[in-house]
């Protein structure tokens, strides 16, 4: 499977500098920084904007971050999407931003956008890792 | 920082609809056009859903 993937990409005449692994792990930690890294910079930067608009608008509207230490299923699940924005969420642990709870009615369309932002990140990380590999074709 | 119910559903509908954009199509001219689409559906769907909540309590 990978030996027909890196045979496209040839085919495709793009061989990429950067490993795909690299790639991957470089889009989940900063939006867009996976595109950035293959010189599709358009693409980053509309990426980079997106997420990280969605998830400071998720915080303004007082969203929670959740924790990993829940027991219910929802709130796991809420937590792998928000931990799906890499450092965003990493940042918002350490400084203890968003809200332990949802206490106004508002503050759920906030944990929405920041459970959603970190989907798409890990969409647009697939998507870079798909680039540098050649499974997608530009 | 307050917002509209509808306001929440357009900054929504435009960030999903750009990455839906960007990472389901490979050429950019497709790209917009598959993000306009999102963003209708979206915004559509969401108007659709909003009148038939209404019409089911009325």
């Amino acid at each position: 499977m990978t030996t027909n993937v890196q045979t496209r990409a040839q085919a495709a005449g793009k061989p990429t500098t950067t490993a795909p692994v690299i790639v991957l792990l470089a889009g989940w930690l900063i939006p867009g920084l996976g595109h950035l890294l293959l010189k599709k910079w358009i693409r980053a930067s509309l990426i980079f904007v997106s997420i990280l608009s969605m998830f400071f608008i998720g915080l303004a509207l007082k969203g929670k971050v959740y924790s990993p230490n829940t027991a219910e299923l929802l709130d796991m699940l809420n937590f792998v999407g928000g931990l799906g924005t890499g450092l965003l969420y990493i940042l918002a642990r350490v400084f203890d931003l968003g809200q332990s709870s949802v206490q106004i009615a508002i503050a759920d369309y906030g944990t929405k956008f920041i459970v959603v932002a970190g989907l798409l990140n890990i969409i647009s990380a697939i998507d870079a890792h798909s680039l540098a590999t050649g499974r997608k074709a530009s | 920082m307050t917002i509209s119910h509808f306001g929440a559903v357009l900054l929504f509908s435009l960030f999903t609809s750009v990455v839906f954009g960007i990472t389901q199509r490979s050429e950019p001219r497709m790209m917009i056009r598959f993000g306009a689409f999102c963003f209708a559906l979206f915004v559509g769907g969401t108007i659709v859903a909003s009148w038939v909540m209404w019409l089911i309590k009325h």
